[in-house]
């Protein structure tokens, strides 16, 4: 779980620096989708970088995926017998319990946001469009509520973060001082989350054309 | 003080079990819940019925031995407490109260609410113990340790092995269990030697009595009687990892 949320995360802050050059204009967005795709050349063929990346997140996505459902498998087996009443947790955390199905939301967002961003199946623009127009045409005031959806996903992710981030150091055993770990996982979180948040609310309500 | 008792009753390990519900009157908020439970025992055996079997032996909160979940909570919602310690004036008057023995597949019921923590015995005997030469006792301070160190450890060394924490875990984890016992020992130079291998061992044995693996919810500390802190299952993490490494 640990190493491999750690490189989805890492992923998710490069996605985001990624996403905020929408802000630059379209020229620099493109420019930038472009050299994503073109980065070493000639050295080496187009899209290394791209694929190297999306090899490392099918890998990653799968074990962490595994991961949690074999955890999940072994709580059931550890406990055949439930409790009468009511578990009532005594941990503060609202975070922690929503892994296992905020994890679901997060999986069937990404394949939604593939085929709107990467594969342009269900954008208005279609795949062929610049990267720029998929994206402003994505989240067009008119299509509210999939900008809704977004949104919904991206607080998901934040609160999977939330616990994730913390939570992996301490199964590494690298947490010594718990309490700042657990700020430190909160601001990124929170920072991640108002990174992604930006382009989509930004198109919605105009400034970004 | 008047209560509604749902009590888990199971007569033996092969029985299905199920919720019973008694009267329990007269009963002073100045006792402790399990003599509570005795005076409803008491009722029970004049009655000529089979009297609700629990865990208890020191009843003053150093042993162990009790345990049971309180309205969905091990040990109830006092913090810091064992059941043996949980006091009536915490309950209101009147209150429904329900009590489940510790749920967990390594924790087999024996009868109503007593469950058999053998498990937790062979995890301790997997690795939970340092090899020292036997004979007189050695001089205080033949081996020094740091101050804080010492503390530490004593900290970790005051489970009690009630079990709470598998009981309140969704995963039905015993990592803080284990943890604490590897936190006493690895911090002090006496369990230095077989540290490695202690905590490969306590993990393995954990893991092949069929507790869950553990996800930082942190339930088990905020239920546990002495507050075992989750920085026990990062040292044990940890200690695992260098195991596993080497």
């Amino acid at each position: 779980m640990a190493v491999t949320g750690a490189v989805l995360v890492l992923f998710l802050v490069g996605h985001m620096l990624g996403n905020l050059k929408i802000f630059l204009g379209a020229e620099e967005f493109n420019d930038y989708a472009e050299w994503l795709r073109t980065v070493g050349a000639p050295a080496v063929p187009g899209r290394t970088l791209l694929t190297i990346t999306e090899i490392v997140l099918v890998v990653s996505v799968a074990l962490h995926m595994w991961s949690a459902i074999s955890l999940a498998r072994r709580a059931v087996r550890a406990r055949p017998v439930k409790y009468a009443a009511r578990r009532r947790s005594q941990a503060s955390g609202y975070a922690t319990r929503t892994m296992r199905y905020g994890g679901v939301i997060i999986v069937l967002f990404v394949i939604w946001h593939l085929l709107d961003m990467t594969f342009g199946v269900v954008n208005p623009e279609g795949g062929d469009a610049t990267p720029y127009a998929r994206m402003v045409a994505g989240f067009q005031p008119s299509r509210w509520w999939i900008t809704l959806f977004y949104l919904v996903a991206l607080v998901m992710v934040g609160l999977h973060l939330r616990h994730g981030l913390w939570s992996a150091f301490q199964t590494l055993g690298l947490a010594r001082r718990r309490r700042a770990l657990k700020a430190g996982a909160a601001v990124v979180s929170a920072v991640l989350v108002l990174g992604f948040v930006a382009a989509p609310v930004a198109i919605m309500i105009g400034v970004v054309k | 003080m008047n209560l509604t008792l749902k009590v888990w009753r199971q007569n033996g390990p092969s029985d299905k079990g199920r919720m019973v519900t008694y009267r329990v009157e007269d009963v002073s908020p100045d006792m402790s819940f399990l003599e509570m439970l005795d005076v409803l025992n008491e009722r029970l055996i004049l009655e000529g019925d089979d009297p609700v079997a629990f865990d208890h032996d020191c009843r003053e909160g150093i042993c162990g031995m009790c345990g049971m979940v309180i309205n969905g909570v091990a040990h109830g919602e006092q913090r810091a407490t064992t059941t043996c310690q949980l006091h009536m004036r915490h309950f209101e008057d009147g209150a429904t109260v329900t009590i489940e023995p510790w749920r967990a597949a390594p924790f087999p019921v024996v009868k109503d609410l007593v469950v058999d923590r053998s498990a937790f015995d062979r995890i301790i005997q997997a690795g939970g113990f340092v090899s020292v030469p036997a004979g007189s006792a050695p001089d205080a301070h033949a081996v020094p340790v740091p101050k804080e160190d010492a503390d530490a450890a004593f900290d970790a060394a005051t489970c009690i092995g009630c079990g709470a924490c598998v009981a309140a875990c969704p995963n039905g984890s015993a990592s803080l269990f284990a943890a604490a016992k590897i936190t006493h020992l690895g911090l002090l130079p006496q369990g230095q030697p077989e540290r490695d291998s202690r905590a490969r061992a306590m993990v393995e044995q954990m893991d092949a009595e069929g507790f869950g693996g553990c996800t930082n919810t942190g339930e088990c500390t905020a239920v546990c009687p002495k507050g075992i802190p989750l920085d026990a299952i990062a040292r044990m993490n940890a200690d695992y990892l260098r195991s596993a490494t080497r």
